[in-house]
């Protein structure tokens, strides 16, 4: 099967690959280690550390999580690599860090320095208003954000080995996170029941590459692992995440701008791994002091980072 | 029969799914009392860390260890792997719990980060004389961990040789010209075909 250049992502895929060196497979491999697991946003090795001990399944390694870059403006960018490298050193899990969208040369300089996985983030200052990155000529995997179906299915053909939720970074707000899920899903029940003749106009509709639409008909999901992200603030955000189909959850500002991450950061954890189970969840939301400071989204002067790119 | 997936975190979905193509009930195992139900366990793969805290937090290992200890068939992946040898490195600060059983000394993440993952035909002859099926069979090592040594009672089914150019990651594995990594195929004192 390697020689067809076909790699089986669930089921058949048909996800055709540009690289030799490292196939699309192993690229969703690591996304695939990484599911029923918590991602979380740190911006010091102590903080990866406590993630880590809290059993988080990767860290995002940044400059500022995303309510600082909301609060204090400015074009933000791919953090410097002398701290990816530190939060690299102070941990064993995967270590993953942003850059610009269709910023190509932020994520060179990512891969380089040997990070796990590169989030092409709508959090940072956009590079490219048209383009993202050619993601295929990467050896590094990539994760993206989406809302809704299509751009989920765009990203995968630009070389995206896993897709999360855009949701609304830095806002403690889970409402544009479980929008978007219930978007992709919804699409993808209504693609379930839909007849092969009828695949064609949907996927001009969605504007989607047709190959991966009938490919998520097919498998009745993504063809690649789902996280939820943008909001979460919780265990309840994250177990409700799960619930809705999500494979794994991010956790940006939620845990570390908390009044305590230590507890906060574990009991997200523990609710990622019992979604299901309403007694655990009650006992690990308990007493975890002051959640993130959230913001309305209704205000129409917070920003939509979501919009920024298609 | 019914086999257990340990379902802390990782790739469980996916090994119950292959058990189901397969014809055989596989079943979620989160808490200490559900081992009781079942009479082989999967611990699949997914990050060794976090699983190793989640058993932890659930007060998970007393059963697992007395599992394995009365000689019930237990089959790890990858980071399963990891939970069954004796002996581990390259762990976090301050290292992780481990199951044993397996007497064996693993390296963590021998490889280094993701770009170093890849796939690899891994030559299978013994397997394939006694239970036929194809002479190679497709190993993908994503952040895998190595076997460094393994215990006289430890039957090795199959090895994938390391060049030692190729290992950047430590210097105290240098000198292993040939390592036998299989994370995915059976550790076999304790493994049981299913």
């Amino acid at each position: 099967m390697a020689d067809s250049g076909v790699v089986t992502v669930y089921g058949n895929g048909a996800i055709y690959e540009t690289t030799k060196k490292s196939p699309f497979s192993v690229k969703v491999g690591l996304a695939q280690m990484l599911r029923g697991g918590v991602i979380m946003d740190v911006v010091t090795p102590e903080q990866a550390r406590i993630a880590e001990e809290a059993g988080a399944c990767a860290v995002m390694a940044l400059e500022r999580v995303p309510a600082d870059i909301r609060s204090q403006g400015g074009v933000a960018r791919m953090s410097d690599p002398q701290l990816i490298k530190q939060i690299k050193n102070s941990v064993t899990i995967p270590v993953m860090a942003k850059a610009r969208i269709g910023h190509f040369v932020e994520a060179q300089i990512l891969e380089a320095i040997g990070v796990d996985y590169v989030d092409e983030s709508e959090v940072l200052t956009l590079a490219d208003e048209e383009n993202h990155i050619n993601k295929h000529n990467f050896r590094v995997p990539f994760v993206c954000g989406c809302r809704n179906l299509g751009e989920a299915l765009r990203r995968i053909r630009e070389g995206a080995a896993m897709i999360r939720t855009k949701g609304e970074a830095g806002t403690g707000n889970v409402v544009e996170a479980v929008r978007h899920v219930r978007s992709v899903m919804g699409d993808i029940r209504v693609l379930r029941n839909m007849d092969d003749d009828e695949v064609f106009t949907f996927a001009k509709k969605i504007a989607a590459p047709y190959d991966l639409v009938m490919q998520t008909k097919q498998l009745g999901r993504l063809p690649v692992v789902q996280f939820a992200a943008g909001g979460v603030a919780t265990p309840a955000d994250a177990a409700l995440m799960m619930q809705l189909g999500c494979d794994g959850v991010f956790v940006g500002s939620g845990v570390f701008k908390s009044g305590d991450p230590v507890r906060r950061a574990r009991a997200i954890v523990q609710a990622v791994t019992n979604y299901t189970d309403p007694d655990v969840l009650a006992e690990v939301s308990c007493g975890l002091g002051e959640a993130m400071v959230g913001i309305n989204l209704n205000d129409e002067k917070v920003e939509r980072y979501a919009n920024r790119s298609e | 029969m019914v086999v257990g997936v340990l379902a802390l975190q990782g790739s469980f979905n996916e090994h119950i799914a292959v058990l189901r193509r397969l014809g055989v009930k596989g079943v979620e195992i989160k808490k200490p009392e559900q081992l009781d139900n079942v009479s082989s366990l999967i611990i699949p793969g997914g990050e060794s860390t976090t699983m190793a805290k989640l058993a932890e937090f659930h007060k998970l290992f007393p059963a697992l260890r007395e599992f394995v200890k009365m000689g019930k068939p237990v089959w790890g992946t990858c980071a399963g792997l990891i939970f069954l040898a004796d002996k581990a490195v390259g762990q976090k600060q301050g290292g992780q719990e481990l199951v044993g059983g397996l007497d064996c000394t693993v390296h963590r993440n021998f490889f280094g980060s993701q770009i170093q993952s890849f796939e690899a035909d891994v030559s299978v002859p013994e397997l394939a004389s006694k239970e036929g099926g194809p002479e190679t069979f497709r190993g993908v090592f994503i952040r895998a961990p190595a076997i460094l040594e393994v215990g006289p009672e430890v039957e090795v089914l199959a090895d994938y040789p390391v060049p030692s150019n190729k290992v950047l990651y430590s210097s105290s594995t240098v000198e292993i010209q040939e390592v036998c990594i299989f994370s995915l195929i059976i550790m076999v004192n304790l493994l049981a075909i299913i």
